[in-house]
């Protein structure tokens, strides 16, 4: 690749801009979408650059097309996107059952808008975790800043790769269209996963059988190594079959790759934690009031933290359950009614007290409404 | 015993397969395999795509790479496959449910972009797998599982439609014409650009036992063979004459410049920062 497409060093970017071009850093060459505010700008940028950087992009006829494609793309061995916003995330339920069950890594953009509006919401946590037919695992990152836009797509890049499975990169108009600083290293700086591929010829070669790690490696299209692809139930050879036996064995490793290894994929950050006696649990914009909250909280003397999670799913409930350990009170703000409180609920009932706090209006919390509610929890 | 010229390409434990006895499908996959064979093409440069359904299967039993399983989307697949390696050959089996119905907007749209893939619709005028409901490529007033009362409805003439979204090369046969139909699946994947090849196929099961009232499948293929006519003398047949008829033969045959020779040629040409 030659330097002048390369973007790298310090940049002021749309936050949809950050996505596409940490795509791009992370070795993204397919992408396809459809138009939907607000994430078209994700695609409309992916048009102009991909060419440049060797890529293709297609736009397709609908979202449907456009996640199937990016699978197609997935297995003739090239890294692809897609993005779209809430609505059009229904349509792409169906590729991504797909992509779990066949292990194609892909990495889907969800920039969440209110229903059949364009307001910012995270009115989608719990689709991405339970919205497909069937079983499956999903890991989803949800960016706060532009330059965790960027970050956080080169991480679900090398997730993807490193898993293959389906990895979303969760984010709201508020991060999508905010302009903000964005350091990129230099692209050879950047740490990047690529698939495994297989180290024994196609005649021994298992396309569905899970290394230690649960993960098999992966031939591309044209390889010789004449891999069946099907969301059917298959046993390891990849030969469809119905046996509960297998049928069994296959989702219990295709959700276990992800599950039992919550611990290594599971990314937060906290803040003043350690002599805290009040959490504010957030994730995407609403970290940004509530750390505004707890620093503040803290000036006035009150023993507040934030607990930011940069990996909604799959949840970390080592995390949360020595969050719930340590304070007295839990905060969960949310630009919703209150869903993924219902999560922190699960882990941490019975451990401390848990205060949802809920605003589902199409707008952020501030922080003083949050820094609010940390006042009356701290009496 | 010798063993069948295609055995070969079967892949290792996908038999028996699934299809009922007297089925098109199995014939129109020989057809595809002897048409394989006699262009001797490498099936390691090759990606098969199935959906959901009878003719979906094709795929399965085909010791290649292959992706199945959800319906409607082969040629969303197929569009990444092809745009991310341009060097693979690729061919799609869709049912004409798979390909009119719920695929109808990607079918229409690959043929539109003139996506170098061949595609080989079976179309047997009904949803065979699920129990022989109507298609859109069931005749008016048939009598099927969801029509009991008749159908209301038009049936789609797949080759217009095809033509008419802009595929570069079309033709149909049917099950009764091997030959030609082998012919044409060559010609099909030669064809630089988007090929459409509409197969007419038996469903002794269904369509054959409820709309056509045949109790066996080689009724059914006179029947295919009698009710054809060539393009060429349909072209003297009044509206009147050609009603229930099989129009087979080319339609479309033209040479122009695919997605992916415009993505290269843009390439090329696009302005430099």
């Amino acid at each position: 690749m030659s330097k002048y497409e390369e973007i790298s060093g310090v940049q002021f970017l749309l936050g949809n801009h950050a996505i596409a071009e940490g795509a791009i850093a992370a070795g993204c060459r397919y992408f396809a979408g459809y138009p939907i505010t607000p994430a078209s700008e994700i695609a409309e940028r992916m048009s102009e650059r991909m060419p440049r950087v060797g890529g293709r992009f297609i736009q397709m006829e609908d979202e449907i097309g456009s996640i199937f494609s990016v699978i197609g793309a997935s297995l003739a061995g090239v890294k692809a996107m897609t993005a779209t916003a809430s609505d059009g995330y229904n349509y792409m339920l169906e590729g991504i059952c797909f992509a779990v069950t066949t292990e194609v890594p892909c990495v889907i953009v969800n920039v969440q808008r209110t229903r059949q509006d364009i307001q910012p919401t995270q009115a989608d946590v719990m689709q991405i975790k339970w919205g497909a037919s069937g079983d499956f695992e999903i890991i989803c990152l949800a960016p706060s800043s532009v330059q965790e836009a960027f970050d956080l797509t080169v991480e679900a890049f090398n997730l993807a790769e490193k898993y293959r499975n389906p990895v979303v990169v969760i984010s709201e108009a508020i991060i999508s269209h905010m302009r903000g600083k964005v350091v990129i290293p230099e692209y050879d700086k950047i740490k990047i996963i690529n698939r495994k591929k297989p180290k024994v010829p196609p005649e021994e070669f298992l396309p569905f059988k899970g290394e230690e790690d649960g993960v098999p490696p992966m031939s591309k299209f044209g390889d010789g190594y004449r891999i069946l692809y099907s969301v059917n139930p298959h046993d390891e050879k990849g030969k469809i079959l119905w046996d509960p036996d297998v049928y069994e064995r296959l989702y219990d490793r295709l959700l276990g790759k992800i599950a039992r290894d919550v611990d290594n994929i599971a990314k937060y950050e906290t803040h003043f934690l350690d002599d805290a006696d009040i959490a504010v649990v957030s994730y995407g914009s609403e970290t940004r009031s509530a750390l505004d909250a707890v620093i503040k909280a803290r000036k006035e003397g009150i023993k507040a933290a934030n607990v930011k999670l940069t990996t909604i799913w799959p949840v970390s409930s080592k995390l949360l359950e020595e969050v719930a350990d340590r304070v007295k009170k839990i905060i969960v703000p949310e630009m919703n009614v209150g869903k993924y409180f219902l999560e922190v609920q699960r882990i941490c009932n019975g451990k401390t007290k848990l205060v949802s706090m809920p605003k589902n209006r199409g707008e952020m919390h501030t922080s003083e409404e949050i820094l609010n509610i940390i006042r009356r929890n701290s009496k | 015993m010798k063993p069948h010229p295609n055995a070969k390409f079967i892949r290792e434990g996908g038999l028996p397969h699934m299809f009922c006895p007297g089925c098109g499908v199995g014939q129109i996959m020989n057809y595809f395999l002897y048409a394989i064979q006699e262009l001797n093409l490498d099936i390691d440069d090759m990606v098969l795509i199935g959906g959901v359904g009878c003719n979906a299967r094709i795929p399965v039993y085909i010791h290649a790479d292959a992706i199945h399983g959800v319906h409607g989307r082969t040629l969303a697949w197929a569009t990444g496959v092809k745009l991310a390696n341009p060097e693979l050959t690729v061919v799609i089996f869709a049912g004409d449910g798979d390909c009119a119905a719920i695929g109808g907007n990607h079918f229409i749209q690959a043929a539109r972009r003139n996506l170098d893939v061949t595609l080989i619709i079976v179309n047997n005028g009904i949803y065979g797998m699920t129990g022989g409901q109507v298609a859109p490529t069931t005749p008016f007033d048939a009598r099927t599982s969801t029509t009991p009362w008749g159908n209301l409805e038009n049936s789609f003439d797949l080759c217009k439609l095809a033509k008419a979204a802009g595929a570069t090369h079309v033709s149909r046969w049917t099950t009764a014409h091997p030959k030609s139909a082998i012919k044409a699946i060559k010609k099909g994947i030669q064809h630089k650009g988007f090929s459409f090849i509409e197969m007419v196929s038996q469903c002794p099961t269904y369509f054959g036992r409820y709309v056509l009232g045949f109790t066996e499948p080689e009724e059914y293929l006179n029947w295919l063979r009698k009710n054809s006519v060539s393009k060429e003398k349909a072209s003297k047949m009044s509206p009147e004459e050609l009603a229930g008829k099989i129009v087979v033969g080319e339609f479309v045959d033209k040479r122009e410049p695919t997605l992916v020779e415009r993505y290269l040629e843009m390439e090329k040409t696009m302005v430099k920062r």
